[in-house]
């Protein structure tokens, strides 16, 4: 864990590499997030809305990038963290996240973040702000 | 078919009460690939200073969707599931909370506008989370976007 005397503009987190997203990612993330939306985990339901198979839920990824954040500081510093979707994360991708502090007004540090995939799709960007005090 | 703004930000919803649990915090850990024994291990919390094992930074939005009645707004407003992604979803915090505790939750449609001529609708639901002295504990923002391809933008 990071001590906050280091932190300044332009730090950028360790990055987070994930394991390729299997199946069994999106069935085990289905029951422990309780997002059993069909479309992540039954090959069947994804065709009949028109994609070519399954795809991992968003939260799965938002939850990766939540981790990058608690391996950085504890988590009590966190005082806000937003995403926006940008793109599906596709079975067998491998998301990479990574963060870079942009800015550090009154002991605040304001944090981008972003998962890409291997093949340099962003899956989500988002921010986070974090206490230094 | 286009939601009705109105319609949608007049919707009821009754508060949610959900307890945490420490095995599904446990499994929500293993879930995530979590490796930090703060996230699944009590004597690891309780070593880090926390009373039991710590709630994850998205873990409220599981607390919400596990209650059966907290997507039936999607039907009472005829969205179509095959024309909807998630499109944002933000947290704010004020305390952290722990397996053991009882949160209530209480969701509201705060908006929903139109993008791109009307072929895209964005719903905006915003849930309060508190303990049950009221106490604050979090805000979860959730950002629903529906796709209307009849419409040509």
């Amino acid at each position: 864990m990071t001590t906050t005397t280091e932190i300044a503009v332009g730090t950028e987190l360790p990055p987070l590499r994930i394991e390729p997203i299997s199946r069994a990612t999106l069935a085990l993330f289905a029951g422990a997030s309780g997002d059993h939306m069909p479309i992540h985990i039954d090959s069947d339901a994804a065709k009949k809305f028109g994609y070519d198979d399954v795809f991992a839920q968003g939260m799965l990824s938002m939850a990766y990038l939540g981790r990058l954040l608690t391996d950085w500081v504890p988590q009590h510093k966190i005082r806000s963290y937003r995403v926006r979707f940008t793109a599906v994360t596709p079975l067998y991708a491998e998301p990479t996240c990574t963060g870079r502090v942009t800015d550090i007004t009154d002991g605040v540090a304001t944090l981008e973040l972003t998962v890409t995939l291997a093949d340099g799709t962003v899956t989500l960007r988002g921010d986070a702000t974090v206490d230094l005090s | 078919m286009h939601i009705d703004p109105e319609k949608a930000k007049a919707l009821p919803f009754r508060p949610i009460e959900a307890e945490i649990e420490r095995g599904r915090l446990r499994f929500f850990a293993k879930a995530i690939g979590q490796r930090d024994p703060v996230y699944s291990d009590v004597e690891a919390a309780r070593r880090a200073g926390h009373p039991d094992l710590p709630v994850p930074p998205t873990f409220f939005f599981s607390l919400e969707i596990d209650d059966p009645g907290s997507l039936s707004f999607l039907a009472e407003l005829d969205i179509d599931l095959g024309r909807i992604l998630h499109g944002e979803q933000s947290f704010t915090y004020h305390s952290l909370a722990y397996a053991g505790e009882t949160l209530m939750l209480q969701p509201k449609i705060t908006d929903v506008y139109s993008k791109k001529g009307g072929a895209l609708q964005f719903l905006v639901k915003r849930t309060d989370i508190t303990r049950l002295t009221g106490e604050p504990v979090a805000e979860a923002t959730f950002s629903l976007a529906i796709s209307h391809p009849e419409v040509r933008a």
